[in-house]
């Protein structure tokens, strides 16, 4: 079995696959922070009059 | 094991890098819409949560990417003709036109909708239209249409510390409409000493650049004109809520500078240009970029200095 030499294409888009695993490992982080930043906040509690009723 | 992936009937030497589709975003563009959004945003008299903040700022820098990205596929015929745009990655045949509106559409309504979750729901609309003048209003309307093409496409440019404001604030006032007003008044200027030195770019393109159709000596008046309406109103911020002793003193040294600059642009003839190649012009240029920053900079520091009792005029 001959091994191939990585063609250049092979890099290329080996980097823009990286580039859209990291963006999207970003997206869930930020969402996730931005989701508990909002709930230790309250910022999802309904309001009082709705929980008494 | 053959190699799947690559056919050689369907392999493109110049196929796209992450770094292209990121490109199709003008980063450079982006990196004034973050600058300015955040000190919209720091400037209001409203606390915000870091997190929110940030995110706030990245959403709206992505917003104002995907508007890039729709106003490249847009502009594709007009960018391969200029010097200045061939390189950008359709013209230069790395990427498809209908990748760059995907890409534009996707992030557009992504970045809206998360601008609208991480902030409040007006806050997203002011994103989406923003999107909406800078990609239909000026992009697809009046740029090939009018000469005033930048004078009004300049007011997309200058909503970014409009919505940093109201997502901090969830409401509006005249505070941000000042620093609307600022790069509004300012983008004429800038573009238009741009098209003076990059000369038969736009005239080859077809678009109608004050340049092309009123005259070179005409644009010149008119960065002058222009220039001394923005040293009214820069110099006038200076003693509303977000100016300050540091923003008087930044704006008075700079609008001199900018005033100078714009006088000598209206003296000189074309013969007296092209002998230094447009140096007065191109000095002109780079001097509006450091204008902008340091005058949103000052705006920043009084915002910042205030909860030390030093910012504002107390």
């Amino acid at each position: 079995m001959s091994l191939r030499k990585t063609h250049e294409l092979h890099q290329r888009r080996f980097g823009r696959n990286l580039g859209v695993a990291l963006t999207l490992v970003a997206f869930i982080v930020i969402v996730f922070g931005l989701t508990v930043v909002k709930v230790t906040r309250g910022d999802f509690e309904p309001p009082r009059g709705e929980v008494q009723n | 094991m053959s190699d799947a992936s690559i056919n050689a009937s369907t392999i493109r030497e110049d196929e796209a890098s992450f770094g292209d589709y990121f490109a199709l975003l003008k980063p450079r563009v982006m990196s004034l819409v973050v600058f300015t959004a955040l000190v919209g945003l720091l400037a209001a008299p409203v606390p915000v949560h870091p997190v929110i903040g940030f995110c706030a700022i990245l959403f709206i820098a992505i917003g104002g990417g995907a508007s890039g990205a729709l106003n490249m596929w847009w502009d594709a015929d007009i960018d391969r003709v200029m010097k200045r745009t061939k390189g950008r990655p359709i013209p230069s045949g790395k990427v498809e036109p209908g990748e760059a509106m995907a890409l534009g559409l996707a992030l557009s309504a992504m970045s809206v909708t998360m601008l609208a979750l991480a902030t409040n729901i007006f806050a997203g609309a002011f994103l989406a239209f923003t999107i909406f003048f800078y990609v239909v209003v000026y992009t697809m309307w009046l740029k090939r249409s009018t000469p005033q093409n930048i004078v009004i496409g300049g007011a997309a440019g200058a909503f970014p510390p409009v919505i940093g404001w109201i997502a901090a604030t969830g409401s509006m006032s005249v505070e941000p409409w000042l620093m609307f007003a600022l790069t509004f008044m300012w983008t004429p200027p800038h573009f238009w000493a741009l098209a003076l030195f990059m000369r038969s770019d736009y005239d080859d393109a077809g678009v109608p650049m004050l340049t092309v159709t009123h005259g070179r000596p005409a644009t010149r008046k008119h960065i002058l004109f222009y220039t001394a309406m923005l040293a009214l109103l820069a110099v006038g911020t200076a003693f509303s809520d977000i100016g300050g002793p540091v923003y008087l003193v930044v704006a008075m040294v700079l609008n001199a500078l900018f005033l100078h600059g714009a006088w000598k642009i209206s003296r000189r003839d074309e013969e007296a240009s092209e002998a230094d190649n447009f140096k007065v012009e191109r000095g002109f240029f780079k001097l509006s970029l450091l204008y902008l920053f340091l005058h949103f900079g000052a705006i920043l520091a009084e915002a910042l200095l205030k909860p030390y009792g030093l910012g504002g005029w107390g």
